[in-house]
């Protein structure tokens, strides 16, 4: 299998404060890979290093390797737009943009240059199709994004990520904000996603994790204490922090 | 036992009707004056109402009928320009301050100076806006007023258009920018999406605000009896015909002062009525 990404050595400060200590892990493509470990062990931090959104705020610092198809996208003066238009992302919380459902998916694909209006209409159907939310929106295209109901709103945002074609998607706690009947639809679209999209996906659901992904890696206190298989993460881990973590010992 | 919980209790019950009617009386005090203000302007102003006062020029002092119409295009131009200055410039630095300067040192001493700035008494900036406009040109004029006008907005503008844009959540911006959007993108195309409502809403208040103004227009723009359409001239406005007609000793003077109390308590009130309006669109 193709490693996608390659993390090799990656730390990562807030300020003084040392976030990711030596994490070191590939990311497979087209498979979902999925991130767990109790809160604040780095997990979303990690994440959000593979899009570099950490370079929104002053002050964070990133060390070691990261690098997509071989090429180093931590690199200095690296063209930040073209590159999340490479990796997309979904969020803990759903963030339509104040506009209309329509409207939405184009933003993305105005940006890529796409003007021709045929062709935004064709691929914004496509999007909503493939991101499960067309049925419900077909009639309310044109109203506004955020009258839908929050798990209506998070495939929304799904299908503006993949609306603009990224290689990778990354997902952070996706489902947290949403209810078991929303949280499947999500989990059965991001099965569907792999086959077209490299996925990473952060969970503090460890059953998500066991159901929706190839791979797991497990996080603690900034450190990837494990990554594996998903299966042998959940039934034969081979550390104890591991073992104690997804028997629901702490965390 | 149970007696000392019933006294505990019906003392709370008396404190807490103590202060819902001493709150309910203050809350018809502020209101009654509004109301009592209201009345007095609309029962005194209306009666001055007829056509010459819309339509023609003032007559010579003592002379009964003639109208306003000169003030009234007056307010309208004066505040308009202080407007087209204000605003787009009071918008970005909001823009500033909400989407780039964030916590930097330039951005909250911007903050803090703009905050001073609405405090500041508009007599002040009238005497300003004299030093700066009116004595270097020797000679009043509607620009002038403008200007004095714009920079009483300008702080209002400011805080407004920020304070509108923050409410625009921040992982709204992250999820554009994550989408490859180019910053100033992100911010004309989705946060001033998110924001205009409250941006409007701000905005029309800061213009009703202004065009009641008095103090730092007769220092600037002061008057004039007859049409004038050049910036560079004195500008009759409705606030300052007010002050000079009030004072005046003719009954018609004060009829008419009257008068352009109650059009310009009308055009305030409905410019606050229509930000209202847009504001309640949002809730929607």
């Amino acid at each position: 299998m193709k490693e996608k990404i390659k993390i090799k050595d990656l730390n990562f400060y807030y300020g003084k404060n040392h976030a990711l200590k030596g994490v070191s892990l590939p990311i497979y493509e087209k498979v979902i890979t999925a991130l767990i470990g109790p809160s604040g062990c780095g997990k979303t931090t990690f994440l959000r290093c593979l899009n570099r959104m950490h370079d929104l705020y002053p002050g964070n610092r990133y060390e070691g390797e990261i690098t997509m198809d071989g090429a180093n996208i931590l690199e200095k003066g690296l063209d930040l737009i073209k590159l999340r238009s490479k990796i997309g992302m979904v969020f803990q919380k759903p963030t339509p943009f104040p506009m209309s459902v329509f409207e939405n998916i184009a933003f993305g694909l105005k940006l890529l240059g796409i003007k021709k209006k045929s062709e935004i209409a064709v691929r914004v159907e496509k999007a909503l199709k493939d991101a499960a939310i067309f049925e419900e929106t077909k009639d309310r295209l044109h109203g506004s994004a955020l009258a839908l109901s929050g798990g209506q709103q998070q495939r929304l945002c799904i299908a503006r990520a993949i609306a603009v074609e990224p290689e990778v998607i990354l997902m952070d706690e996706p489902c947290s904000a949403l209810d078991p009947v929303a949280t499947a639809k999500i989990e059965d679209l991001m099965t569907d996603l792999k086959k077209d999209y490299t996925v990473v996906i952060v969970t503090h659901n460890m059953q998500q994790a066991a159901r929706v992904s190839e791979y797991t890696g497990f996080f603690m206190m900034g450190e990837v204490i494990e990554f594996d298989v998903t299966e042998k993460i959940f039934t034969a881990p081979s550390n104890k922090l591991t073992e104690d973590y997804i028997t629901g010992r702490f965390g | 036992m149970t007696a000392g919980v019933d006294i505990h209790y019906m003392k709370r019950k008396a404190i807490n009707l103590l202060a819902l009617g001493a709150s309910m009386l203050c809350a018809v005090f502020g209101i009654v004056f509004l109301f009592w203000i209201l009345k007095d302007v609309l029962i005194n102003g209306a009666p001055a109402f007829n056509k010459a006062f819309f339509v023609e020029l003032p007559a010579p002092p003592g002379v009964e009928g003639g109208g306003l119409s000169n003030a009234i295009l007056g307010t309208v131009m004066i505040t308009s320009i202080a407007t087209a200055i204000g605003v787009p410039s009071g918008i970005l630095a909001g823009t500033y301050l909400s989407e780039y300067g964030r916590k930097s040192r330039v951005a909250s001493v911007v903050r803090f100076v703009s905050d001073i700035l609405v405090s500041a008494p508009s007599i002040v900036i009238g005497v300003f806006v004299y030093a700066m406009l009116v004595k270097p040109f020797r000679g009043f004029s509607a620009l002038a007023g403008a200007v004095a006008l714009s920079i009483i907005m300008l702080p209002v503008v400011v805080r407004t258009a920020e304070e509108m844009l923050k409410l625009v959540p921040d992982e709204t911006r992250e999820a554009a920018l994550a989408l490859g959007a180019p910053h100033w993108k992100v911010t004309v195309q989705v946060v001033y999406r998110g924001a205009i409502r409250g941006i409007t809403t701000g905005v029309m208040l800061a213009v009703a605000r202004v065009s009641g103004e008095t103090a730092p227009l007769i220092f600037t723009s002061f008057n004039n009896s007859f049409w004038n359409f050049k910036l560079s001239e004195p500008t009759a406005t409705l606030t300052v015909t007010i002050f000079n007609y009030a004072m005046g000793p003719y009954e018609d003077w004060h009829a008419k002062a009257w008068g352009a109390a109650f059009l310009i308590t009308a055009a305030v009130l409905m410019i606050t009525i229509l930000a209202r309006a847009i504001v309640g669109g949002r809730a929607k």
